[in-house]
């Protein structure tokens, strides 16, 4: 890596394994890393949701991030993984693969999505940073959690 | 000028904000104390008051630079300041203040949203105002100087000259020295007349007591809601841990949370009172406008329920207060000589029972009208003649609560705008609560509502379905009932819908699992679940579980809002073991169940109670009213048209009423026993006609069009009824069209059947069914055909067999025994009858049947009900045969 000049601007990802994918979320986004349990599955709701659990007294949302990125479902070996975020007051975890380490990147490392990339993924991605041996795809936690669900009210 | 502009700075807003908030709760305070005030003119503490609050709002308004406003206070203030000088207190004086109180509100809305004070000028007000000055400055009344400027004023100068509605330093002098200083607190005074409105007051003055917004109140309550369930998980561990030492701890810490939460609950709790404070004011102005005396009593104000409840009773309680001024009450003139006193009186009282209130509007006025209450609900077909004639006075009276239920004739300005008690009873519905009426004729009307304390947490039901746990608020279950076949509760099928009989009413069921696609094996195994009877407003059902829990108290915790959507949900909450689970929401599976539902279930119920020959499914009926107000029906496919025409444009001509219709004289049927036509308004006709011809029922009202199946009891009254059934739970006539037909084309059909030929041709009709016969039969004749019915189809072939002689034969397909089919080969196979045109009736027209019907050979296939089709193929095949 060659961006140690003056205009250098780090920032922290925690990052993530899903379908055999790397992905970054920015940390000041991530609230904490749980190993979801006692889920309980909420019927007619959207298939990105799985559910719905107590985290501590509060009521999180789950959302499996392999269905919303538009990924095969998992085969059931080791146990998923949750990110917890928050949005507009409301508890959001982010099922994942499993949870990597903490990165610190440079903005100016970041690339603009590749062309070809599967639309639905290139809405939810910020950019691509390129790291030793694979690519690493910052999520914009934002658009992740902006499931519609005006088609399913209808 | 001086005044700072409003819209620069944050601090300016909030200040702005906070004299919004100030000043309305100032002018509520304003408007009941004028109305108190003008009723007790001598008492100058009220009058001192108002007073006050009047100066602190116009002082406010020059500071921040709001001339409308203050302009309005000043002139407002100038009058009562007449009053304080001894100056009468009279209605219209009292009218013109209250009109521009409502004025101040107004300009505060805008004021609140644009953050300015809106444009235009209120100089109308300011001149009735200064106009009313000007007639009531009446000189001094001595004595009425109660209030003594203690020590000396020196005389102040301004270095410029007043505003317009500035007072001068001597007056705001006096203003200030005039003004009770509160520091002590309000004596608890107690007068029996007036406990309510001062209990009020008391409250607001002694108490101390700081603002606090809503938002950090409904925060707090989040937390306590959280700590009284990581408690309750708490309570759950320790259970299965029997000599803990936590055990003593957990008990203390489980008692503080319990306080904490009823502490927390009782911020949010206001005093009802708060909803009653507009009742004065809207009784003064409707005594006003109706010439009317009421006096309203109001007890228990000091009553508390939670803020969010409160809103929403605010609306119905006012539209009950209105009714009972409106409606209930009589006026004085008629009171006297009901020989009551000439003050009406409406009592407001709320009191707590259990985890509920009880909140009451009674009057003593007249009381419900049962009589009117009894035909509306008649009209509106909301129950028989019979049956209302059953119902007691109570049950009558309930009818006020029916959807879209208004006995009052004439609209009023005050109330009867639409909103009836139908929506008072929704709103109540909503928040769980219960409403009941209670009437006696000429003596007084009384509501008494029930409503719970919160809606924070609530008792509910614990079920299990397709595995997962739901939680079913108590508010809403009726009762539990164990689902068993041969038990004592029947479940039955009605078409695809099953159904539970209890107490010999059938509720429709819905399996939990189904509606909220959970379901695992098969997919209506109802049997051996339990059955919720859930009832949402008049409608009652039955949630089908798998198992049932226990009651728990539950925190009611919102959607997360990608799961809002799901109308099924009202919430979820976590359970005292830490699990999340979805709170079912009766509105939701009522919605589900869908009102087609408890319509065909009302049919249904009907048609099960009295078991009898069923005759076809499905058939469109079309339900009237003629001659009497017993309902009538007629199969909806031997209508051509419904018409409504003008009564005027009736005509008689010789002894016959005719309508001119699409060009032609259309005569009229009427089935009022003396042949009676209306002579104005609008006349509903059933218009019946057969391509060429047309006539019409007179009738007095179409009701309805209802999809039914038909149990028909067939009694031989004549006069154009075939017999009576039950449809939508009420006894039904249905009428022989064939009888009418010949009333009307009396003399056409003579010359058309006379003159052609001799002897007019034979049908032979054969349907299993008698009530079909009985109802073709007089159609065909009225069309000019001799016709022979008989019930079977080997009935038919012996007749034949025996010589009868018949020109087409029209056969019904669904028969026991020998079916329509077979019946046509047997004529196509025998020598004898070979040449026998066969005509087929039935009621399923498929591709299939059609073609299986020209193998056999049918001559022709026709829907059942299609008359004129019927008729057009008998013309056919008659003709065909006689040209051959």
């Amino acid at each position: 890596m060659n961006g140690e000049n003056a205009t250098r601007r780090m920032r922290e990802y925690v990052t993530a394994v899903i379908g055999g994918q790397l992905f970054g979320l920015p940390i000041l986004r991530v609230q904490d890393v749980f190993m979801p349990e006692r889920l309980t599955r909420v019927p007619l709701a959207p298939p990105e949701i799985s559910g719905v659990l107590n985290l501590r007294g509060r009521i999180v949302t789950l959302i499996d991030m392999r269905c919303r990125l538009g990924m095969p479902a998992r085969a059931g070996d080791a146990p998923p993984m949750a990110i917890g975020v928050e949005s507009r007051g409301e508890s959001f975890g982010l099922l994942i693969d499993s949870v990597g380490e903490v990165l610190e990147l440079d903005d100016a490392g970041r690339e603009p999505n590749p062309i070809n990339l599967d639309p639905r993924l290139a809405r939810m991605s910020l950019g691509i940073h390129r790291l030793d041996g694979q690519l690493l795809m910052l999520l914009d936690v934002e658009r992740v959690l902006d499931i519609g669900t005006t088609a399913i009210a209808a | 000028m001086g005044p700072m502009p409003v819209d620069e700075g944050v601090s300016m807003d909030d200040l702005l904000r906070e004299f919004v908030t100030e000043t309305n709760e100032s002018l509520d305070v304003v408007d009941v104390e004028l109305v108190r005030f003008e009723q007790d003119p001598n008492n100058a503490k009220i009058l001192d008051n108002i007073f006050r609050l009047v100066h602190t709002i116009k002082g406010t308004c020059g500071f921040l630079g709001l001339p409308r406003l203050e302009l309005l206070a000043h002139a407002a203030e100038t009058l009562m300041g007449k009053f304080r000088d001894g100056a009468p207190a009279t209605k219209e004086a009292v009218t013109v203040v209250l009109a521009t109180i409502d004025r101040i509100k107004q300009i505060l809305e805008s004021l609140e949203r644009d953050q300015r004070e809106p444009d235009g000028a209120d100089q109308d007000l300011i001149a009735d105002l200064e106009h009313m000055v000007e007639r009531i400055a009446a000189p001094k009344a001595a004595g009425t100087e109660p209030l003594q400027t203690v020590g000396t004023l020196a005389p102040q100068v301004l270095e410029r000259r007043l505003r317009p509605g500035e007072d001068s330093l001597d007056d705001l002098e006096r203003a200030f020295r005039n003004t009770p200083v509160d520091s002590r607190p309000a004596k608890p005074v107690k007068a029996a007349a007036e406990a309510a409105a001062v209990e009020d007051e008391a409250a607001r003055g002694a108490g101390q007591s700081i603002r606090v917004t809503v938002d950090t109140i409904e925060k707090l309550m989040t937390m306590v809601s959280e700590l009284v369930l990581t408690r309750n998980q708490l309570l759950e561990i320790a259970r299965h841990h029997e000599e803990s030492e936590f055990k003593t701890p957990l008990q203390r810490l489980s008692n503080v949370t319990a306080e904490l939460q009823e502490g927390v609950m009782k911020t949010r709790m206001q005093p009802i009172g708060n909803a009653w404070q507009k009742f004065p004011r809207i009784v003064r102005d409707l005594c006003n406008e109706l010439g009317k005396e009421i006096d309203l009593d109001m007890q228990g104000a000091g009553t508390e329920l939670d803020r969010q409840v409160l809103d929403l009773i605010k609306d119905p309680l006012t539209h009950m207060v209105r009714n009972s001024a409106d409606h209930g009450l009589e006026t004085p003139a008629e009171r006297r000589a009901a020989g009551k006193p000439e003050h009406g009186r409406i009592r407001l009282s709320a009191y707590h029972e259990g985890g509920h209130i009880i909140v009451q509007v009674a009057d003593d006025g007249r009381g419900l009208d049962t009589e009117r209450i009894r035909s509306k609900a008649v009209a509106q077909g909301l129950v028989s003649e019979a049956e209302a004639a059953r119902l007691s006075e109570a049950q009558i009276h309930k009818f006020i609560f029916a959807p879209g239920f208004s006995t009052v004739a004439k609209v009023t300005n005050v109330s009867g705008r639409g909103v009836g008690m139908d929506v008072v009873r929704t709103n109540i519905d909503q928040i769980g609560g219960a409403i009941d009426v209670k009437s006696v004729a000429g003596v007084g009307l009384s509501f008494t509502i029930k409503i719970p304390l919160t809606l924070a947490i609530v008792a509910a039901l614990i079920v299990e379905a397709g595995g997962e746990r739901f939680a079913i608020p108590q508010l809403s279950v009726v009762e539990l009932v164990r689902a068993r076949n041969g038990g004592e509760h029947r479940i039955e099928r009605i078409k695809d819908m099953a159904v539970l009989r209890l107490r010999e009413k059938l509720l429709p069921l819905a399996r939990l699992s189904t509606l909220l696609g959970v379901a695992t094996g098969t997919a209506d195994d109802i049997e051996g679940g339990y059955i919720v009877v859930t009832q949402v407003g008049s409608q009652v059902f039955g949630i089908v579980v798998d198992s049932v829990f226990d009651t728990e108290e539950i925190v009611v915790k919102p959607m997360s809002s990608k799961l809002r959507h799901i109308t099924m949900f009202s919430g979820n909450t976590i359970l005292g073991d830490g699990s999340v689970i979805m709170i079912v929401d009766p509105n939701g599976v009522a919605q589900a169940l869908g009102s087609t539902a408890t319509t065909q279930m009302a049919a249904e119920e009907a048609a099960a109670a009295r078991p009898s020959e069923s005759v076809e499914p499905g058939m469109s009926l079309l339900l009237f009213r003629a001659g009497s107000s017993q309902l009538k029906a007629v199969p909806l496919s031997l209508i051509t048209r419904l018409e409504e025409i003008d009564a005027r444009k009736i005509e008689l001509s010789n002894g016959r009423h005719m309508v001119q219709y699409r060009g032609q004289l259309m005569p009229l049927v009427s089935m009022h026993d003396d042949g009676k036509v209306k002579g104005e308004g609008a006349q509903p006709l059933l218009v019946f006609s057969d391509g060429t011809r047309a006539m019409a029922l007179v009738v007095d009202e179409i009701v309805d069009i209802v999809e039914e199946r038909l149990d028909i009891q067939v009694a031989g009254q004549g006069n154009g009824v075939l017999g009576s059934a039950i449809i939508k739970g009420q006894a039904t006539e249905i009428i022989d069209v064939g009888h009418f037909l010949p009333l009307a084309f009396e003399d056409w059909f003579r010359r058309k059947v006379q003159p052609g030929r001799l002897k007019p041709r034979a049908v032979l009709l054969i349907d299993d069914s008698p009530f079909f016969r009985n109802m073709l039969t007089p159609v065909l004749q009225a069309a000019g055909y001799a016709v022979t019915s008989v019930g079977s189809a080997q009935e038919a072939l012996t007749l034949i067999k025996d010589g009868g002689q018949f020109d087409v034969a029209i056969t019904d397909i669904d028969m026991p025994e020998m079916d329509g089919f077979e019946f046509a080969e047997a004529v196509r196979d025998d020598a004898l009858m070979a040449g026998l045109p066969v005509i087929a009736l039935s009621s399923v027209v498929s591709a299939e049947a059609l073609e299986r019907g020209r193998q056999v050979g049918f001559h022709d296939y026709v829907a059942k009900f299609d008359r004129q089709g019927l008729i057009a193929a008998l013309k056919e095949q008659t003709d065909l045969g006689h040209a051959a």
